[in-house]
């Protein structure tokens, strides 16, 4: 729209947002002081400005009154920037000519002195005007999508967010940290509900990802290094070798019994450390790939160089297994990226007094969930640690490492409803008196409620309370031998002393060590808790603060395999969207160079955390706007002042600043 | 900390009462390992127990003078042997830094009675001390009296360990363990070893004072403890002075030494057996006599 003489013309419109700003702040002196103010033409106040006919009132007035510039005081530009943008530009004026003042998260909300928050309202008003005056007309740029995308984390979140994006005919990079997919759900034996075989129901997925011509899989493998931008990720994965050439091997794990060691010796992490394994060894039967991986730290080829290499010499003319192989570096380009890197148990030896690791009949969980599984280090039975004593009492405790002011807070979601599970099958196993020691029963899923009550007429005990401790100490002769849980029954209002051979530690569920790592290696946020943070925890629960990077599964938070797999799906919904629009628009907030005033003394370069400045053979700097993320660190620190910001101009500041602090 | 230097000391009132033994055995074990005590001169009360219950206020205040009287001399490390002391002692320095509210009538209290606020103590327990300071390697070194008695539960009781974890872990203590194994005393999987020892309810509560110092005993000797070795005063007595009222009601006839781990440690590195106080011993007189005869031969240094 061109301005008539040149002529400023400001329309201000301040928002009730119902009561959440209209409550503390008098909206209503807001606007009539606005009215007040230089070059202001319009000045309005309306309940909801987001609403339809809140925004038909800016492009109404832009056209009535030929208004040229748009202030809107409402909520935090997070939400409705966007809005109020196209609201601009629906009236026919360049959205950039737009200010939003925040005066609900950054006044209403925070204050509770009705005066002096109308006050600090009136004086973000000015300011905002004052800057919007010299606000530039600016066009957003336009930036291809790579189709490809990364999937790092290969558990039930990653197979299927993977096998989504396959199917849509994209092709994904599933990078897997263990030596094979499959996750926390290749450990479990029956899933709740439904008590389905969660291998029964996870393999055939683990298969499809190996088979699918559209995905590149790649296990035993870390994601080095990201850079780029949404669209445009290039991104550096270290395939650490296994010794055994995936392309060579066929997996008929003739190597493994040919192993100089007779007897499997090591602890074997699927299993818990319950079973054994040898150096050279496959994960579990049904692993994806069905390479063996040879360990470095229990190989005697490794540690002594003397082994007689008994395995090589089975796998003959396959010459698949070679000691000298080093690790593969893969450099690959893709446009978006889901993380589904999932979570770690909570470890029972943070609370003492539950013996976990001091009692050999304490078990973990997990621990349970390869003991009652067929294929697990017992064949599926339930015996105590001495490998032969069938538990005829088993008490299992919940909130192991959930809300629990010592250790963690948060609820882990999952452990009720697994925690039936394991009592149905301990019982099915065994027929032992099974008691289940709860804090509050959460059973909030479909057919979860169900489960529950089904678990009651199943005759196993159930006592409201949080247990104190699980000792050795006799107090009655019926104790001798046994763990007793020392526990107030809440229901009873007494404390009892209940003596199992087993106790069961239902371990919560926590971000993973490396969380924060992993955050700095994506340029995400982590919550305190070691959870990913997704955008918003209601309207973008699968998206991140950076551009195409995705959410899935337990690394956003705990959640169960329904919960999982939708959300795997959701993520992978929202980068096809990406895919298919092909392109996306940038916001025009990036930096840029005045070269008349640049004296080329590279300060801004190695400043750059996006490395977007480059050094021109003309001694000048030059801001590459496709890499910049606009976040001014090069602007600030640029001596000359040669250095700007688009929207984010010095002359905008400083009549922002003014406008705050001037007191007329 | 170095050796030389020493320590400051605190024996507070149990030290001088019921708990002598405990201070003939704590000054000549660190004689023996030739580490000076400074008695804190005109020390107090420490306000611990029926104060701390009663008004918290005077409690800081009581055991804020004695931090205070530490405070300005040259050695900042108090080495408070009662574990009641230890906790309050802490307890104090703790609240007066987080609660403006305990900082102010402490700050008022001391400036009333002309003393300066005490700064940069280090309030220290005999426990941790001795494996952190002298340390377990040294402790081994100077065993020159090999430990041929009976197996040990080492009981630790609540207050060296909760809710501070400076002198050991909160739940699951070891270091005592540490120290009796170092002598060459074997110790049992005590699963009491942090359990209430009753405390003062032995006096006001009797009969549950009694139940629980009746469960702490069965079960040292159900784990095959011949002696129950402790860091703290109050829980060597209760242990120690109901075992005939403890036998009577229950019908289990118990006669066990209840030691002090200084006495154990004193004896190992070649204390005068004479001056640990082991006479004062109510339970298994026989047991103490035995296996901390004088007679035994002193090994030279390995």
């Amino acid at each position: 729209m061109p301005e008539p003489n040149g002529a400023i013309r400001v329309g201000v419109y301040v928002c009730h947002c119902g009561s959440n700003i209209a409550g503390i702040v008098d909206c209503k002196e807001v606007a009539e002081y606005a009215a007040g103010l230089i070059h202001v033409v319009v000045s309005r106040e309306y309940k909801y400005m987001c609403s339809d006919p809140g925004q038909d009132l800016i492009r109404n007035d832009i056209q009535e009154h030929n208004l040229n510039r748009i202030v809107v005081a409402s909520c935090s530009p997070h939400l409705h920037e966007h809005t109020f943008r196209v609201a601009t530009a629906n009236g026919g004026l360049n959205p950039y000519y737009m200010a939003m003042v925040n005066i609900r998260e950054q006044d209403s909300w925070v204050h509770t002195d009705r005066q002096a928050a109308t006050e600090k309202a009136k004086d973000l008003v000015r300011a905002a005007v004052r800057r919007v005056v010299l606000q530039r007309p600016l066009e957003k740029a336009r930036v291809a999508i790579d189709p490809n995308v990364l999937v790092v984390g290969g558990g039930i979140a990653g197979i299927h967010a993977a096998l989504t994006l396959a199917n849509a005919g994209k092709h994904v990079y599933l990078v897997e940290r263990e030596a094979t997919i499959g996750g926390h759900m290749a450990m479990f034996d029956k899933t709740f509900p439904t008590l389905d075989c969660a291998a029964c129901i996870l393999t055939p997925k683990m298969s499809a990802v190996k088979a699918h011509p559209n995905i590149t899989l790649w296990t035993y493998s870390d994601v080095e290094k990201v850079d780029g931008y949404v669209g445009n990720y290039n991104v550096r994965v270290r395939r650490r070798t296994r010794y055994i050439r995936e392309d060579l091997c066929v997996g008929c794990q003739e190597c493994i019994e040919a192993c100089v060691y007779k007897q499997p010796k090591f602890a074997d992490e699927f299993n818990q450390g319950l079973g054994k394994r040898r150096p050279i060894y496959l994960p579990f039967p049904q692993a994806i790939p069905q390479t063996p991986v040879i360990d470095r730290d229990t190989c005697i080829e490794f540690k002594t160089g003397k082994c007689k290499k008994t395995c090589l010499e089975v796998c003959g003319d396959r010459h698949a297994i070679d000691f000298k192989l080093q690790d593969q570096v893969e450099e690959i380009k893709v446009g978006n990226i889901i993380l589904a890197t999932g979570f770690q148990p909570f470890d029972a030896k943070r609370i003492p007094y539950y013996g976990y690791g001091h009692y050999p009949n304490v078990y973990t969980s997990l621990e349970i969930e390869r003991l009652v599984n067929a294929s697990g280090p017992t064949n599926g039975e339930v015996v105590l640690r001495d490998g032969k004593t069938v538990p005829k009492s088993i008490g299992i405790i919940h909130c192991v490492g959930s809300r629990d002011e010592n250790t963690n807070r948060w609820c882990s979601r999952v452990c009720c409803m697994y925690s039936l599970k394991l009592a149905h099958l301990l019982k099915e196993h065994t027929g032992a008196d099974i008691f289940n020691f709860y804090i509050d029963m959460r059973t909030p899923g479909k057919s979860f409620e169900e489960f529950y009550q089904r678990l009651l007429g199943e005759g196993v005990h159930f006592i409201r309370g949080k247990v104190a401790e699980v000792t050795d100490w006799v107090f009655d002769p019926s104790e001798e031998g046994k763990l007793t849980l020392r526990v107030e029954d809440t229901l009873l209002g007494v404390v009892r002393r209940i003596p199992v051979d087993m106790v069961v530690l239902s371990v919560g569920m926590e971000g993973h060590q490396d969380a924060q790592d992993v955050r700095r290696l994506f340029n995400i946020t982590c919550s305190t808790e070691g959870f990913f943070q997704e955008r918003h925890p209601k309207l973008a629960p699968v998206n991140t603060f950076t551009d195409g990077v995705f959410l899935a599964g337990c690394c956003q938070g705990p959640k169960d395999i329904p919960d999982t797999v939708a959300q795997a799906g959701a993520a992978a919904a929202e980068a096809l969207a990406l895919i298919c629009a092909g392109y996306v628009e940038q916001e025009p907030n990036c930096a840029y160079v005045i070269e008349e005033q640049c004296s080329g003394c590279k300060t801004c370069i190695p400043l750059c955390p996006y490395s977007a400045i480059t050094f021109r053979e003309d001694n000048r700097a030059e801001v590459n706007p496709v890499l910049c993320k606009g976040c001014g660190t090069c602007v600030a620190a640029c001596p000359s002042g040669s250095l700007q910001q688009r929207m984010f101009e010095d002359d905008e500041l400083f009549a922002e600043i003014e406008g705050v602090l001037a007191y007329v | 900390m170095p050796d030389n230097k020493g320590y400051l000391y605190f024996p507070g009132c149990s030290l001088r009462a019921t708990g002598v033994a405990y201070e003939e055995s704590l000054l000549e074990l660190f004689r023996v390992l030739d580490i000076p005590l400074q008695e804190l001169e005109d020390w107090n009360c420490c306000g611990a127990t029926s104060y701390m219950a009663v008004d918290e206020g005077s409690a800081f205040l009581l055991s804020a003078r004695n931090l205070s009287i530490a405070g300005q001399k040259e050695n900042h490390d108090l080495m408070a042997p009662c574990s009641a002391c230890y906790l309050v002692l802490r307890k104090t320095q703790d609240y007066v830094a987080h609660y403006p509210e305990a900082g102010r009538i402490v700050e008022e209290g001391l400036m009333a009675a002309g003393l300066k606020p005490f700064n940069g103590v280090h309030v220290r327990h005999p426990l941790e001390i001795l494996y952190n300071d002298v340390g377990l390697a040294r402790i081994k070194a100077q065993t020159v009296r090999k430990w041929q008695g009976g197996k040990l539960a080492c009981y630790y009781g609540c207050q060296a360990v909760r809710p501070y974890d400076e002198v050991d872990r909160p739940h699951d203590p070891v270091r005592m363990d540490e120290l009796m194994n170092a002598v060459g005393a074997e110790t049992v999987d005590y699963s009491l070893k942090t359990k209430c020892c009753g405390g003062s309810l032995t006096g006001t509560i009797h009969d549950v004072g009694i139940r629980l110092n009746y469960i702490l005993l069965k079960e040292a000797v159900r784990k095959g403890a011949e002696a129950i070795v402790t860091i703290c005063p109050l829980c060597q007595f209760n242990l120690d002075a109901y075992q005939s009222e403890i036998s009577r009601q229950s019908g289990e006839a118990f006669d066990v030494p209840i030691l002090y781990f200084t006495q154990v440690l004193g004896w190992a590195l070649g204390g005068d057996p004479k001056a640990l106080g082991l006479r004062r011993s109510i339970g298994g007189k026989g047991l103490v006599r035995k296996w901390f005869s004088p007679s035994q031969e002193v090994l030279a240094h390995a």
